[in-house]
């Protein structure tokens, strides 16, 4: 699915990430964790193509293609997913319209025709379900007025919609409640195949026990390194970050 | 809306200059350049006007020769020299058109490459449509149709040979010829437009539209409107304009007067594509209007107008809302890039009590363009109980672009309720990533978001203008994100 060698990059002359390997398959969960400041959120960012940041090394390969090469719409076409930590707002703009539009860019890009109203409809029915999001929330102008929760909720909507191959999820339980959580995380899982894979970035062990992933990885000063299951989460909220931070600088 | 993004958009934007800078090859009936006493008894005499209109020209052309131009709104031009304007050209023709058969097949063509096809549009909208050419009107379509009902639909020319009692009783009460420099030049020369009467208590059945075309190089164009909806009637009007690419700036000083007796209601929206000049700023229409209303008691007026053409506009619709209860509503966006500049806004006089007004405003400034807003908001001391709320808001494309706001509000009555809004942003980044990060392309994101913004006012357009519009705002605002 994808493959990141040796990543660095900068953004204003800061190094951030130094030598970032990750490898995911397809049906895979990972869970990227780590300190504040580690690189993770610059790591969403650069998979989805923000150009802020300067790539000095490294290679990415995404379904084949040399990810970097990509616009970011483009990256979006192969069936790459940011939620972001921080949906946008867009005023006048209705959810319906936005995905529609979106939904057709990628079909177009594919050589499909554009979606039917009918079929676009019967699918907004369907999948605003998966995330128990109010129907009336799909019309209404894009995470505009929207509860933090609700800003979540849109943005797993919006994966269930766009149907990705890789979804990257950046801190989405922030700012969550225990029940937004909870829809949150059941929508991820339903829509969890064998034919596609998650990275989830997060904060806290908290997000893990309702999504459940085959690897943790823990990234620090710009590096993966530490690698385990689902139990190194619980051990890094039993004992923090400051004991990896440790065992790195003796390594 | 959704279908427009959807299907149009990127087939519209291959296409993304001025697309009505052609000019047509008719031959054309010209004056000699300049303006004196001599030139408005041509025009006069070429009308085969009544002797009381010659003289209300005459009369104006002494008051505009005492007044100065303006120079209070925010643009900065080369003030036009008006002795160096053909205030009179016409498409030669040796009779008037009787019907659409009779029209000249290349002046078809210029109306088919403008999209209004008349014979289509006589099938499938129901859109009674003038077009007017220069300074004459043309063609006037559906014409008998609304005669059945008592409507007059016609040009100015034909309203002054064939209804000269109604003209003379309403033309200039409304924008006297002592009101500024352009109404006093409009008022002496004005070659031609469109007369719309509507008889109490009928509702007008389809959209009246008038098309104006600047086509002669070297000529203003000074149009004058008259639209009276009397007691109880209602009536949508819409108007469009385009001109050809030139180098040179052509000017163009219209006058719009609506009168809206008691219980009527006039709509009149505008989709103004005048040519803007090129990506340096050399040529465009100097666009120099004045349009205003009078709503008697419980009467309204609805102005909404798509501003994206003319390097330079000045332009303030207004409402004097004289009679109790009268409505006065604005809804505007105007558009500017590269070297445009535009001060626009409008005025709502409340002189009757419960008088209500609203004005929406929304500019999109890119490029190095200026865009202004500048409204008046008069409470006079009877008008017990007005309202007004006005909302003006500003986008910015780029960081070279300026946007100004320029609210005045004068009260005199206590139990008056006035609100304002005003708001100015710059397009987000963030919001341009986050649709890319969906799929979506630059361009088409820019078009969601602007026309987003937009909405308010969009949605006050009649269908086919709203859709037209749309079209205008992502051809006008392609790649001007910086």
């Amino acid at each position: 699915m994808i493959e990141i060698k040796n990543l660095h990059a900068n953004i204003e002359g800061k190094e951030i990430l130094k030598g970032l390997n990750l490898k995911v398959n397809a049906g895979e969960v990972h869970a990227i964790m780590g300190p504040n400041g580690a690189g993770k959120s610059t790591l969403a960012s650069i998979l989805a193509g923000r150009e802020e940041y300067e790539i000095t090394e490294g290679e990415v390969t995404f379904e084949g293609s040399d990810l970097l090469e990509l616009s970011t719409e483009e990256r979006a076409h192969l069936g790459l997913f940011l939620a972001f930590q921080y949906p946008v707002e867009i005023p006048g703009v209705s959810n319906v319209n936005f995905l529609r539009t979106a939904i057709n860019e990628i079909r177009d890009a594919k050589g499909e025709d554009p979606i039917s109203a009918k079929d676009f409809m019967a699918m907004v029915r369907e999948k605003s379900k998966i995330v128990e999001l109010d129907s009336s929330l799909a019309s209404r102008s894009v995470n505009e007025g929207f509860s933090g929760g609700e800003k979540k909720r849109n943005e797993i909507f919006q994966m269930a919609m766009l149907n990705p191959k890789l979804a990257v999820l950046d801190e989405t339980d922030s700012g969550l409640d225990i029940d937004a959580l909870r829809i949150v995380a059941k929508g991820v899982n339903t829509l969890k195949s064998a034919d596609n894979a998650t990275i989830v970035i997060t904060h806290y062990q908290r997000l893990l026990d309702y999504i459940v992933p085959d690897f943790v990885h823990v990234l620090h000063d710009g590096r993966i390194v530490k690698t385990g299951s689902k139990e190194l989460a619980l051990e890094l909220e039993e004992k923090g970050y400051d004991w990896i931070k440790e065992e790195t600088q003796v390594g | 809306m959704a279908q427009y993004t959807e299907n149009e958009l990127a087939k519209d934007l291959d296409n993304q200059d001025y697309k009505f800078g052609f000019v047509t090859d008719v031959e054309t009936d010209k004056i000699p350049e300049g303006l004196n006493e001599d030139i408005i008894r041509i025009i006069s005499s070429k009308k085969n006007e009544p002797s009381w209109l010659l003289e209300y020209r005459l009369k104006s052309f002494e008051i505009w020769k005492n007044m100065a131009e303006p120079n209070w709104a925010h643009v900065k031009y080369n003030k036009p020299d008006f002795q160096k304007i053909t205030y009179f050209a016409a498409p030669k023709q040796s009779k008037k058109y009787e019907s659409w058969d009779d029209v000249d097949p290349e002046m078809k063509e210029t109306m088919a490459k403008l999209g209004i096809s008349l014979e289509e549009q006589k099938k499938l909208t129901g859109v009674a449509v003038d077009f007017v050419m220069d300074s004459v009107s043309v063609a006037t379509s559906f014409k008998s149709k609304l005669k059945e009902l008592g409507i007059i639909f016609c040009s100015f020319s034909e309203a002054v040979q064939e209804y000269p009692e109604l003209v003379k009783e309403h033309m200039g009460t409304v924008v006297p010829n002592t009101d500024n420099f352009y109404a006093a030049l409009n008022s002496a020369v004005f070659t031609d437009g469109s007369f719309c009467y509507i008889p109490k208590g009928v509702r007008c059945p389809m959209e009246l539209s008038t098309y104006f075309r600047i086509n002669a190089g070297g000529t203003g164009q000074f149009e004058r409107t008259l639209v009276i909806a009397d007691e109880g009637s209602y009536v949508s009007y819409l108007e469009g304009c385009t001109a050809p690419q030139r180098d040179e700036n052509q000017l163009h000083a219209a006058v719009v007067e609506l009168k809206a007796m008691n219980d009527a209601e006039i709509k009149y929206s505008t989709v103004q594509n005048w040519y803007p000049g090129d990506e340096n700023g050399i040529g465009g229409v100097f666009n120099f209007v004045t349009k205003r209303g009078i709503c008697e008691t419980n009467a309204k007026i609805s102005w909404t107008q798509v501003e994206t053409g003319s390097a330079v506009t000045w332009k303030y619709p207004s409402c004097i809302l004289k009679g109790d209860g009268a409505i006065g509503e604005f809804y505007s966006v105007a558009v500017t890039n590269n070297y445009q500049q535009a001060d626009t806004g409008t005025k709502m006089i409340h002189l009757g009590k419960r008088t209500k007004s609203t004005i929406i405003s929304k500019g999109i400034s890119a490029g190095n363009s200026e865009n202004s807003y500048r409204g008046l908001v008069q409470i006079q001391k009877n008008a017990h109980g007005a309202r007004n709320f006005s909302q003006c808001d500003s986008l910015l494309m780029t960081d070279h672009c300026g946007a100004h706001t320029f609210p005045y509000i004068e009260c005199k009555n206590p139990s008056a309720q006035i609100e304002h809004e005003a708001t100015t942003s710059k397009i987000g980044e963030d919001q341009l990533f986050y649709c890319k990060q969906r799929g979506i392309s630059e361009e088409k994101a820019i078009s969601l978001i602007v026309n987003g913004y937009c909405k308010e006012v969009l949605n006050q357009l009649p269908m086919e203008f709203a859709v037209e519009a749309q079209k205008l705002l992502a051809i006008s605002l392609e790649g001007s994100v910086g």
